[in-house]
């Protein structure tokens, strides 16, 4: 009985975590499209549901009873397998953040460098998807997309150095507590801002959505998944895009931690925190995709390569430096 | 027949009670050291190119899990990120865009015998000499390999222990590999560099500092004869 009940414990932590993750993607998607639409002067989506907050489970339930087409010409094995790669990848991710001191589903020594494995190995159901579907659009929408994230990887790592170097742990609890007298974001606000870019160009988004840009690529690797497929590359996208944001918020925000130490505010569960500081990014990306028109591809590379990765590595030197020269490097 | 049932779920039950840890160990063990195998002979069978390099991923990542298993942790992580996230990244990348699946499929049924064979198994038995003398020297005369032990069993962190080590004992060491890797990046980048001429390129400082006295010009047009505009 007792590795069943174990057993149970487990799935019920997991089911608790990946409801409410995949519930709020599609929130999240209704949230997109409305601020996009209030940027623009128009309504949105405002009809299913109060405010039309429904409107995501509509769209899935349309999704679901669409037929599946697989190309007759297509790698059949990777095709189906591209979509379930991404999402997977997308949703194992949340494994390791951390909502409060102690829920998390799994508290590893090396949380941040899981979370940069699963977001780098996202790259990997764009690229499967766009090989097997045997087309032109969706392959070049897959090789601009591999050489895209491998870039911005790049700099993403160099900044999570950065944070590490004033943390001193790899453990994501680690990051939040040594964040209590300063959020990151105040020392550390230029890599803060070069993070949020890369993350824009990590997850594919607008401005830098040229894997699926549409005035070239049709849809770019999607072009030839159709129904429940393509539902599921674009849960992946958004989960992604919500690990990013909350990724931001641990490393420079200060996760579940409140704002102020003050008593009415710790009173607040660390969850709803870590959610609103996630909205609150979440919400600049969507305003970013509707201001920002999209770059041209190689001032995408010039701006990973020659700006970004020069930048975060000079920071990295001024900041090991600063805490070096004033004895403040974390040792334990 | 319901009692027949129940004494057979009890029975499960048992034998899941029974299974401790070091099975379950096993078990993980034994799963991802066979994938790993598999895989690994996969990448060398399978006749799409493609397919290798997607099979080499698999490698990749069941060896570590094993890392993982074995408690080396950041060996593992730092694997999946540099060579799943990155170099077999970059592997795709070129395979897919040579399109070398077919030609690797014409020279196994093609009849030319090709120079390559011997040059390789000589390598590969090079290799697994060396494979079997380290090892069995490590299994046999355990004293003549000095490794320090002391920190794998201390308290600290494997991240931290690795960083203890190679930034002290092993930093002339750690100094030279990256050495070698930014000259074979220096080198590739000379391969392949060459300059174009004729090429129109976008320069940001130009396009900035660009003031509106250089850039019109108010002319005067008489009728019937026009302005010349391009110089």
């Amino acid at each position: 009985m007792e590795y069943l009940s174990i057993i149970f414990q487990e799935v019920y932590k997991i089911l608790f975590l990946l409801v409410p993750v995949l519930v709020s993607v599609a929130m999240i998607v209704w949230l997109d499209r409305r601020v996009w639409a209030f940027v623009q002067k128009r309504q949105g989506p405002n009809v299913v549901g109060p405010f039309g907050l429904l409107q995501s489970l509509a769209d899935a339930l349309k999704y679901i009873f669409k037929e599946i087409i697989i190309p007759s010409s297509s790698n059949k094995v990777i095709f189906i397998l591209a979509p379930i790669v991404t999402m997977t990848l997308a949703l194992i991710a949340w494994a390791v953040i951390p909502f409060s001191a102690t829920q998390v589903l799994a508290d590893i020594n090396v949380g941040i460098l899981y979370l940069f494995a699963v977001s780098s190995l996202g790259v990997y159901g764009i690229i499967m998807g766009g090989w097997a579907s045997n087309s032109k659009y969706p392959f070049l929408g897959a090789i601009r997309s591999a050489a895209q994230m491998v870039s911005y990887e790049v700099s993403i790592g160099v900044i999570i150095i950065n944070v590490l170097l004033c943390v001193g742990s790899l453990n994501l609890n680690d990051i939040v507590i040594a964040q209590q007298n300063m959020w990151f974001v105040i020392p550390l606000f230029p890599m803060f801002v070069i993070f949020f870019i890369s993350a824009l160009a990590e997850t594919n988004r607008p401005p830098f959505d040229l894997p699926e840009a549409e005035a070239e690529l049709v849809a770019g690797y999607q072009t030839e998944y159709s129904g429940m497929m393509y539902a599921m590359f674009w849960l992946g996208e958004y989960a992604n895009i919500l690990l990013m944001c909350a990724m931001g918020a641990i490393l420079f925000l200060g996760g579940w931690m409140s704002p102020i130490d003050v008593y009415p505010f710790t009173l607040v569960p660390g969850a709803i925190w870590l959610i609103l500081k996630i909205l609150l990014l979440f919400i600049l990306f969507a305003l970013v995709k509707a201001i920002v028109p999209r770059y041209r591809y190689d001032q995408l590379m010039r701006l990973g390569w020659k700006v970004f990765l020069p930048l975060s590595l000079i920071w990295v030197v001024l900041t090991a430096s600063y805490l070096f020269y004033f004895n403040l490097l974390p040792v334990n | 027949m319901a009692t027949d049932g129940r004494m057979f779920w009890r029975l499960i039950l048992k034998l899941t009670i029974s299974i401790d840890k070091m099975i379950a160990h096993a078990i993980f063990f034994y799963t991802f050291s066979i994938i790993a195998v598999v895989s690994a002979i996969m990448v060398t069978a399978s006749k799409n190119t493609v397919h290798s390099v997607f099979f080499l991923i698999l490698d990749f990542i069941s060896i570590s899990c094993l890392f993982i298993m074995i408690g080396a942790e950041f060996l593992g992580m730092i694997m999946l990120i540099v060579y799943v996230g990155a170099v077999a990244v970059l592997f795709l990348f070129v395979v897919m865009m040579l399109n070398v699946a077919q030609q690797k499929n014409q020279w196994f049924a093609g009849q030319a015998t090709s120079k390559h064979i011997p040059v390789g198994l000589i390598i590969s038995t090079l290799i697994f000499f060396e494979i079997i003398i380290v090892i069995g020297g490590w299994k046999y005369k355990p004293e003549i390999f000095d490794i320090n032990n002391s920190l794998a069993s201390t308290s600290v962190s494997n991240t931290h222990s690795l960083g203890q080590v190679i930034y002290t004992d092993y930093i002339h060491v750690f100094q030279i590999s990256g050495m070698i890797l930014l000259v074979a990046m220096v080198g590739a980048i000379v391969l392949t560099f060459r300059q174009r001429s004729g090429v129109k390129k976008q320069s940001y400082i130009k396009q900035i500092s660009r003031e509106r006295a250089e850039g019109v010009e108010v002319l005067e047009v008489q009728s019937n004869k026009g302005v010349k505009i391009d110089d």
